[in-house]
């Protein structure tokens, strides 16, 4: 049978996918960032050289922490792993699907940012410590955002898995438009908030008193901080695939899916650098609202669907 | 009001130093205090190793410098912070350097952290082996309070200083700012001058701020030595100083920009500083103005030539600045960053004599080039910028506007030096007048620069001091913060951009 053929090779791709790709994100973003402001910028693929030069780096651990310290990196990069196996890469089956693996991906993210909180606390310096806090307070208010969601899509497909829940939409018709917009709007400030983008954090930023994400894992160094790094390109890619994967239209040649995937996440890393371009960081204080936006349009979509 | 038994003297202006009258104590305080709440600004106080505390009193409106001297009999006398505010660094600043203990003083740390230069007993008792910051720090207690403790080694390449706050949650209650890391003892090396060193140090005391330094000394100098400076010297001295506002304050709301995230601004302003540093550069050699002053007159004189071919690079350089500030003003996003932080009211701005834009941004309406009108400033007058908020977006605005009149005083004087021949070269000037006093002050980018030179018998310096504004403005930013989130430190601080180097010399 040519279907029992070809998924394994789908699978190859979707492992290489998500083991090589998601450095070349953060590349991209910076490039437009930089065309935007006039510079050239740093090469795309700056952040394989970074890894590169990480990997070949001693690590430095502070005398304060644990094993907890190092939890944190290699916690964040497997769950993020994990949960690249469940989501869908375009209109390709994910290699792993199961009734109710909605809930596990979101709550591998959870977990993933527990580790990093908790290896955050460890060093025992003030400002991983005001970091923490503000990542838990903020994630708290993004997660019903995502699961708003999640429910919606599931009331319009009757599934609790990601595979048909987000490739259902195109034969789901019209009356799935509204809801699906909203959902796009709320998963769009999930999206910026979890992987630290302006408005909400700045990853460029040198200020340890401003940051939310990056004052975290101030103290890592050589190959964990490289885990570091590779999991924050990982969040990006398997993030935006739920984005990406509401957007695109299905076609009848799986090479033209794949080459649609990645065109799609090619234009996600374009749209974050036009907004990180355009606008500047919210005040502190405002970045509640900001999710409690995303709360609500998940929550309108799924109120659409009730009735 | 009681006339003031102060002498009143011109900026810049010499006197010999009998002239200059010396008050009982008591008559020295009423007269201080009287002064600053007649209007008056504390512009220096200080002391010398003979404990004679000398006073200068900036009276804006009259357009004059009044000082007055006294003489401490002990160790000790009483403060005048509790009735003068504006006192209160310098007072500590003269416990530290000559052992002065001002008896009452509410807040009475160490400045820099070193001993007292005459070799009296140290104030503070500290042990032998001095170290900046190491001190006792305002604690707030109670469960819900954390300290928050910053540098003196930040994360970005600036200079050092070490920043304590308490907060509770996100809001800070209280901010202490520790510095002294940069101490290099400028004042102390000045004394038994000029030497050959001299003029190298004083311009070097902030390097961000050289020409305002460097011509503040020059005035000195001349003031002492008797030398008048002919006009078209003194225009291309406006050049060089409104060359170096307009870089820094370029770079400033580039840097104000990139710290809320907003790029495009941040990307432009960095590049179009260096088009400002390089109009320096071209004109003397170097970006930052260093050696382009001398006393007497300048190293390198602007030629009717040169001056012609800057003429439109400054017209290109102030287009490229108006295009990327204006994309500021027009985000929505950067305003509200700007309107919400930072907030100092102009009563506190005046008691604590905040100087330059920071007390401009809060409606105080002083400005050296207009109120002390020095070299080409009473020819060529440059509109005062003023705001009222007192916050982040009244800093930049007063920046900006800045930025306009500075490049009308460029335009203006650049036409003009195109078209008058160079003076001739000075000549190295006359030895100083003995037993002199001479205060000049000059308008630097961040504020008002103070330089005062006291000469002995031989006409050396028995005192020199220098003022930055830095000095005056650190404890403001301390002030901004309360009650502001601790994540918006550091775009107050940015917003008011002092210098570490100028505060700790």
């Amino acid at each position: 049978m040519p279907g029992s053929l070809v998924f394994p090779a789908h699978m190859a791709l979707h492992l290489l996918v998500v083991l090589l790709l998601p450095p070349l994100v953060p590349g991209l973003i910076a490039k437009v960032k930089a065309r935007m402001a006039g510079r050239t910028g740093p090469p795309v693929l700056q952040l394989y050289y970074d890894l590169a030069k990480l990997a070949r780096k001693e690590a430095v651990f502070s005398r304060t922490t644990t094993w907890v310290f190092l939890a944190g990196p290699v916690g964040a990069v497997a769950a993020g792993l994990v949960a690249s196996l469940l989501v869908p890469f375009g209109h390709t089956p994910a290699p792993v699907a199961f009734e109710g693996d909605v809930i596990l991906f979101a709550y591998l993210f959870g977990l993933a940012r527990f580790l990093t909180i908790l290896s955050a606390l460890d060093t025992g310096s003030s400002f991983e410590g005001m970091g923490a806090a503000r990542e838990a307070a903020f994630s708290a208010l993004a997660e019903p955002a995502l699961f708003l969601g999640f429910a919606a899509l599931a009331k319009a497909t009757a599934s609790l898995s990601l595979t048909p829940m987000l490739l259902a939409q195109g034969a789901a018709g019209v009356r799935l438009t509204g809801p699906l917009i909203l959902v796009l709007a709320g998963w769009a400030i999930v999206y910026l908030a979890e992987n630290a983008r302006i408005p909400v954090d700045d990853p460029n930023t040198h200020l340890e008193l401003t940051m939310i994400h990056e004052v975290m894992v101030l103290d890592h160094s050589g190959r964990p901080f490289a885990l570091v790094l590779y999991g924050a390109s990982l969040k990006l890619v398997v993030l935006g695939a739920l984005l990406i994967d509401l957007l695109l239209p299905a076609t009848s040649r799986p090479w033209l899916d794949w080459l649609l995937f990645l065109g799609g996440l090619g234009l996600l890393a374009v749209a974050v650098g036009l907004v990180e371009s355009a606008t500047a960081r919210f005040r502190m204080t405002k970045v509640p609202q900001f999710l409690v936006a995303g709360i609500l349009a998940s929550g309108f979509a799924f109120l659409l669907l009730l009735v | 009001m009681n006339p003031t038994p102060l002498l009143p003297l011109r900026n810049g202006q010499a006197a010999p130093l009998r002239e200059v009258p010396e008050l009982p104590l008591a008559a020295f305080r009423a007269a201080v205090i009287g002064g600053v709440r007649g209007g008056q600004r504390l512009a220096c106080l200080c002391a010398d190793a003979e404990r004679r505390l000398f006073a200068v009193l900036a009276d804006d409106a009259a357009g004059t410098l009044r000082v007055g001297r006294t003489q401490v009999e002990g160790p000790r006398y009483r403060s005048l912070t509790p009735d003068c505010p504006q006192a209160h660094l310098f007072e500590r600043e003269m416990a530290e350097q000559f052992g002065i203990v001002p008896e009452g003083h509410p807040w009475f740390k160490p400045v820099r952290s070193h001993r007292p230069w005459n070799g009296a007993a140290d104030p503070w008792d500290r042990p032998a082996d001095l170290l900046p910051a190491v001190m006792d720090f305002y604690r707030v207690e109670g469960d819900e309070v954390h300290e928050v403790a910053v540098g003196p080694v930040h994360a970005g390449v600036i200079e050092p200083g070490h920043f304590r706050f308490q907060c509770h949650g996100e809001t800070v209650f209280h901010l202490e700012i520790a510095l002294g890391f940069q101490h290099r003892g400028i004042e102390r090396a000045l004394a038994g001058g000029p030497h050959p060193l001299t003029f190298k140090m004083a311009e070097t005391a902030a390097g961000d701020t050289t020409i305002a330094h460097a011509w503040a000394h020059c005035r000195v100098l001349e003031g002492l030595a008797g030398v008048a400076i002919p006009p078209r010297t003194e225009l291309v001295r406006g050049v060089a100083l409104e060359l170096e506002r307009m870089a820094n304050h370029v770079g400033d709301l580039g840097a104000l920009s990139g710290d809320v995230g907003f790029l495009p601004t941040a990307s432009f302003c960095g590049r179009i500083r260096g088009d400002w540093l390089n109009l320096s550069a071209e004109a003397c050699g170097s970006r930052l103005g260093r050696d382009w002053l001398r006393p007497g007159g300048l190293r390198q004189d602007l030629e009717p030539l040169l001056a012609e071919r800057m003429f439109p690079r400054v017209g290109r350089s102030w287009m490229e600045t108006r295009d990327a500030v204006e994309l500021l003003w027009g985000a929505a996003s950067v305003m509200i960053r700007f309107e919400a932080a930072g907030r100092l009211d102009s009563v506190q701005a005046r008691e604590i004599g905040l100087v330059g834009v920071a007390a401009r941004a809060c409606g105080l309406d002083q400005d050296v080039r207009r109120d002390h009108p020095y070299g080409p400033y009473g020819a060529h007058p440059v509109k005062v910028s003023l705001a009222q908020s007192g916050n982040v977006h009244s800093r930049a605005w007063v920046r900006w506007e800045e930025l306009a009149a500075s490049t009308h005083f460029l335009f203006e004087a650049l036409e003009e030096l195109a078209g008058t021949p160079c003076d001739p070269t000075p000549v190295p000037l006359p030895p100083l007048a003995p037993e002199s006093f001479c205060v000049a002050l000059t308008e630097g980018w961040r504020g008002e620069v103070l330089h005062l030179g006291l000469t002995d018998a031989a006409g050396r310096f028995a005192r020199y001091k220098l003022v930055d504004p830095s000095f005056h403005n650190w404890f403001g930013l301390a002030l901004a913060l309360r009650g502001e989130q601790v994540s918006d430190f550091p775009l107050c601080n940015k917003s008011f951009n002092l210098s570490y180097c100028g505060h700790d010399l």
